[in-house]
């Protein structure tokens, strides 16, 4: 396990720091969040195209950078800090993840240059209406037809559903097995509702299917564990992005109570405020390293690396909620009203606190393969 | 008759109904009818459209009124706490200007206390009144305003002398919200909602009768309204839901309720609604989840048990006991029980807590406790204020060292806005 970023990796991550902070503004997120495709082509185009956080993880002989989880983990923590509107968790982080997982060497020469770089968004279905992202949970059924496959059902919670052109399903395979298919967005017998979002920087889709003809990404037999790895990637990936949130907010509100005058004196020389404050970096600081580390274990196929990905995924949900109640609280009235820029990232946090499961559900999935590996 | 009994006051309060109760009468009309005999507010001075009976009367009266169905006088909004602040510090002017516009509902009130630099400390207002040519002219910025919008008067504590130590250099005012200088916004909440206002003030332009007790003395007339403030918060609450009958002073009290309780729809959501958390746990297949079920059963403790505290609380009071500490916690553990279920219902929910309106399942109720709760551990005396009265006025420990309180308010730091 890695325990402390390269050169390379701190500069990385300045410089995306430095573009976020110039065209991700919280002027910038209130404008796109109140659109319906909700995010800023432009933006999207020099992401992709002059930093090439699209390819980061993907491999070089499929048109990628060839680098690892924990430079995705950089990029997603910085655009969590600057609560990016962007398709680059949806199409890099799950798409491409998944295809890279369970596609064939064909089929990640076919899909994944475009998707390296921006041209393509894609994004993965696997939840369904009211239910989560738990194998078990996912009760769409394949058909064989012909020489490939076709799907009825819905998915709901489909991140960016509305704007990608391509789709990654979790599904059973006849036998039963899980398996994951792709199609184009906009095939025959896709019907696509954007659902209202809590969390307005967050488009999220309902997709329908009936009989639309998909394609098996590799084989069936490698369908579960292709999808386990997935979840294992956008599972820190989503953490380090929480974290990211989590300092934000932490640091807003400290310089809020900073200037925050009451009693004639700086609000921040109360005790309260200082154990509070003080809490606040514990809670954020102990949720990175646990973020960090999930990212490094990772790429060290380190033996239980799937059940510290769910660690970190907790820890960081527990992190983004008690930061965000605290920042608000640390605001008073102001940090309540719609003007304040507070609210947007405790939306963030409340949505992805159940996003891809809640703590609960990570600490159960931790504890199943806690020393599984040993 | 040396002393009125109970039997008296209803025999009375009947006859005054059976000869002049009509459901078909206008609103105003019949509260005018009501404010001259004294029966809309028996508790007042007889000068002043009461009965002089003594306050424990007053649920006889109303107890006489629910018998007949007939509507009372405007008690709903900041009008009662002006009501009770001008009679209790008001000249015979004020009440004669307005205690009458009070009560048949037709004037309505704000207060402009808080101000965006002083909101735990309220004292710490720094709006200027300044005496020019006989008048007071009015400048500053006030906010969490309920009702400024559609005000016809503000509740106005403003500074009078730079000079003199913070709480001596108030004053307290009736501003008169219809003028060029007042300038009412909207101030939408995180929830969506817009229930209070920003209320800009720019050379607005006071009589010098608009002064409502000594020069110096408005922390001391605020405090009148405040207290009352407090008290009305439980009695407030029969008025949520109107009579339902077709005859038209119901229909026009169906619409002022309405038009009052606009901004508080979503009040019951910032306390998290403990009351769902069983049924939705069950509706959506959670009930038997041990995770989930640890979650409720730790949220239903904490607001039984609050719930319970309040009643000790109030049965104490009705026996004349002196209060305990059970009084003094209630809002604090409203706050920590308010979080708890807030994350309850996310759990409960799933997925689902992703979503609003009508995507939520719920019509859009969860999601808005979702983005509700945080107001209720910071409106009305934020926690840490709590915990401050709770350590120093109940456990008596040593206060926090003050040095905004024995200088020239104008040498006091402050913010700037």
């Amino acid at each position: 396990m890695q325990f402390s970023f390269s050169e390379e990796q701190e500069e990385f991550r300045s410089m995306l720091r430095r573009f976020l902070e110039a065209k991700s503004p919280p002027s910038a997120v209130r404008a796109q969040m109140a659109t319906d495709q909700g995010y800023d082509e432009a933006v999207w185009k020099s992401l992709a195209g002059e930093l090439g956080v699209t390819a980061l993880h993907i491999p070089e002989d499929f048109g990628g950078a060839g680098f690892g989880v924990s430079e995705l983990a950089i990029a997603a923590e910085e655009m969590g800090r600057a609560l990016l509107c962007a398709p680059f968790f949806a199409s890099t982080v799950m798409a491409a993840t998944a295809i890279m997982h369970a596609g064939s060497d064909d089929q990640k020469r076919a899909l994944l240059p475009d998707i390296a770089s921006g041209e393509v968004i894609a994004t993965l279905a696997a939840a369904e209406p009211g239910a989560g992202w738990d194998r078990d949970q996912i009760l769409m059924q394949a058909d064989e037809a012909g020489d490939g496959y076709m799907l009825t059902g819905s998915k709901s919670y489909v991140l960016d559903g509305m704007t990608a052109s391509r789709l990654v399903i979790a599904a059973n395979a006849p036998n039963g097995r899980l398996a994951l298919f792709t199609t184009s967005a906009d095939a025959r017998g896709i019907t696509r509702t954007p659902l209202k979002s809590m969390d307005p920087t967050r488009k999220l889709a309902r997709i329908d299917f009936g009989n639309v003809p998909v394609e098996l990404l590799g084989t069936v037999a490698h369908g579960v564990e292709a999808y386990a790895q997935t979840m294992d990637v956008m599972l820190v990936c989503l953490a380090n992005e929480m974290n990211g949130g989590a300092e934000r907010l932490r640091e807003d509100a400290l310089e809020y109570v900073s200037m925050r005058m009451q009693f004639g004196r700086s609000i921040a020389s109360f005790q309260t405020t200082k154990h509070k404050a003080a809490d606040m970096l514990l809670d954020v600081e102990l949720a990175k390293a646990a973020g960090y580390s999930a990212a490094s274990a990772l790429d060290d196929q380190d033996a239980d690396a799937r059940a510290i990905a769910s660690m970190a995924k907790a820890a960081a949900s527990d992190a983004y909620i008690q930061t965000a109640v605290h920042a608000v609280q640390m605001h008073g009235g102001i940090g309540f009203t719609f003007d304040n820029d507070t609210h947007l990232w405790f939306k963030r946090a409340k949505q992805s606190d159940v996003f891809l499961g809640d703590a609960n559900q990570q600490r159960e999935r931790m504890m199943q393969h806690w020393g599984a590996g040993a | 008759m040396s002393e009125i009994t109970e039997a008296d006051v209803r025999d009375e309060v009947r006859r005054y109904l059976e000869d002049n109760w009509d459901p078909n009468r206008g609103l105003v009309e019949w509260r005018v009818m009501l404010a001259e005999s004294g029966w809309g507010m028996p508790h007042w001075p007889k000068a002043w459209y009461g009965r002089g009976l003594p306050l424990g009367m007053t649920s006889v009266v109303d107890e006489v009124f629910a018998e007949f169905g007939a509507v009372g006088v405007a008690k709903m909004g900041i009008r009662v706490l002006a009501a009770a602040t001008i009679l209790e510090h008001g000249t015979d002017a004020h009440k004669k200007k307005y205690l009458r516009g009070i009560l048949t509902g037709e004037e309505t009130w704000c207060q402009l206390f808080s101000e965006p630099g002083s909101g735990s400390d309220l004292a710490g207002a720094a709006t200027r009144a300044d005496l020019k040519d006989g008048k007071w002219i009015i400048n500053g910025q006030k906010v969490w305003t309920t009702s400024a919008h559609h005000a016809h008067f503000g509740l106005l504590l403003a500074r009078t002398d730079w000079d003199a130590v913070k709480h001596k250099g108030l004053s307290y005012f009736i501003l008169d919200m219809h003028q060029p200088g007042v300038d009412v916004h909207q101030l939408k909440q995180m929830n969506g909602h817009a229930s209070f206002n920003q209320v800009f003030i720019t050379d607005a332009v006071i009589e010098p009768e608009g002064q409502v007790g000594e020069l110096g003395e408005g922390w001391k007339v605020a405090t009148t309204t405040l207290m009352n403030e407090r008290r009305g918060a439980d009695s407030a609450r029969k008025y949520d839901s109107a009579s339902t009958l077709p005859e038209r002073i119901y229909a026009e009290e169906r619409a002022e309720i309405a038009t009052v309780m606009a901004p508080y729809t979503w009040y019951p959501q910032r306390t998290g609604r403990v009351d769902l958390l069983v049924e939705r746990a069950k509706a959506l297949g959670k009930y038997d989840d041990p995770a989930t079920r640890q979650e409720i059963a730790k949220v239903l403790t904490l607001a039984k048990s609050a719930e319970w505290t309040a009643r000790r609380a109030r049965a104490a009071s009705a026996a004349g006991k002196p209060q305990g500490p059970e009084g003094s916690i209630g809002k604090l553990a409203a706050s920590i029980v308010a979080r708890a279920a807030n994350q309850a219902h996310t759990k409960i929910a799933g997925p689902d807590a992703m979503l609003t309106g009508d995507d939520d399942g719920t019509g859009g109720v969860v999601a808005e406790i979702l983005v509700s709760t945080p107001a209720i551990s910071i409106a009305g005396g934020t926690d840490e204020i709590q915990r401050n009265i709770i350590s120093e006025r109940i456990l008596k420990m040593p206060k926090e060292m003050r040095t905004d309180t024995d200088r020239p308010f104008r040498d006091v730091p402050r913010n700037q806005v």
